[in-house]
C-alpha cells in the first residue's frame, strides 16, 4: 500500500500492521527517513516537499512490483510526506515483509534507493537566508544504479 | 482539453522559475518532447534554460519519457528537474 500525505505517520502502528499481514512472514525490515539540519545548505530550518500527484504513486507501485519480482515480498508499505516539514520530522517510511531477512533487507533498500532517483518528489530547503531547491546527488544515483 | 491540444506541466524549480504550472499547446503532427522543449526555449528569458541548461526530466502521460518520445493530441507532458525525494 502507498500513501502520499501531508500528515505524520506512526512507524510502530505501521510495523504492527505489517506484522499482522499473515502467515509465512518471518522477517520485517522498516526504514524511516527524517529531515536533517544540513543538506545542500547548512542550518536548514525545514523543508518543503512537492510531488506529481498520480505519477508519484504509479512510480512507487512500479518499484514495489519490481521488488516483488526480484525477491520474496509478502507485503510492502510506503508512506511519503509532502508539504512543509520541520527539522527531525519523519519524511518517508518503507516497510517490507518477507519469509527471510535477506529478501526483506534487499527489497526495502532497493525500494528506498530507487524511490530517491525515480519517484517525482522535489525538496526545497528553507534557511534563514532563503530557499533552495535541492540538487540530485551523484551518490544517490550510484546507490540506485547498484540494483540495475 | 480539446482533441487538438496537449497539456504541458512544470514542477518544482522549473514551475517557479517559469512562473507557470501548466500550458495548453497545439498538438502538431509528428511532435516530439524535444520539439516542445525547443519551442518553449525560444520564448527567451527563463524559458531558455529548457535547452542546454540544467538537466530536464520528461514524463508523458505520467510515465518517464525520452526527448525522442512522440507527443499526441490529448497527452499530458511534464518537464521537471531531477527528483530529490526520500
Amino acid at each position: 500500500m502507498i500513501s502520499v500525505q501531508t500528515d505524520d505517520f506512526d512507524p510502530s502502528a505501521e510495523y504492527q500492521s505489517l506484522r499482522d499481514s499473515g502467515s509465512g512472514t518471518g522477517a520485517i525490515v522498516t526504514f524511516t527517513g527524517l529531515v536533517r539540519d544540513s543538506g545542500d545548505l547548512k542550518d536548514v530550518q525545514g523543508l518543503y516537499l512537492e510531488h506529481y500527484p498520480g505519477m508519484t504513486e504509479q512510480v512507487i507501485q512500479g518499484l514495489i512490483d519490481e521488488a516483488s519480482q526480484r525477491w520474496d515480498v509478502r507485503r510492502a508499505r510506503v508512506i511519503h510526506r509532502v508539504g512543509p516539514l520541520a527539522l527531525r520530522d519523519q519524511i518517508v517510511f518503507v516497510g517490507v515483509c518477507s519469509a527471510h531477512r535477506g529478501d526483506a533487507f534487499k527489497a526495502c533498500e532497493f525500494i528506498m534507493d530507487a524511490l530517491k532517483t525515480s519517484a517525482p518528489f522535489w525538496k526545497k530547503e528553507i534557511t534563514a537566508e532563503g530557499e533552495h531547491w535541492v540538487e540530485q546527488k551523484s551518490g544517490d544515483r550510484a546507490r540506485s544504479s547498484r540494483w540495475e | 482539453m480539446s482533441s487538438e491540444t496537449l497539456t504541458v506541466r512544470f514542477f518544482a524549480r522549473l514551475r517557479e522559475e517559469l512562473d507557470t504550472e501548466a500550458l495548453e499547446l497545439p498538438a502538431e503532427p509528428g511532435l516530439t518532447a524535444e520539439d516542445l522543449l525547443t519551442q518553449l526555449a525560444a520564448r527567451g528569458g527563463a524559458w531558455s534554460q529548457l535547452q542546454g541548461g540544467q538537466p530536464v526530466m520528461i514524463a508523458v502521460n505520467q510515465t518517464m519519457a525520452k526527448p525522442s518520445t512522440r507527443i499526441h493530441a490529448g497527452d499530458e507532458v511534464a518537464f521537471f528537474p531531477p527528483v530529490t525525494g526520500g
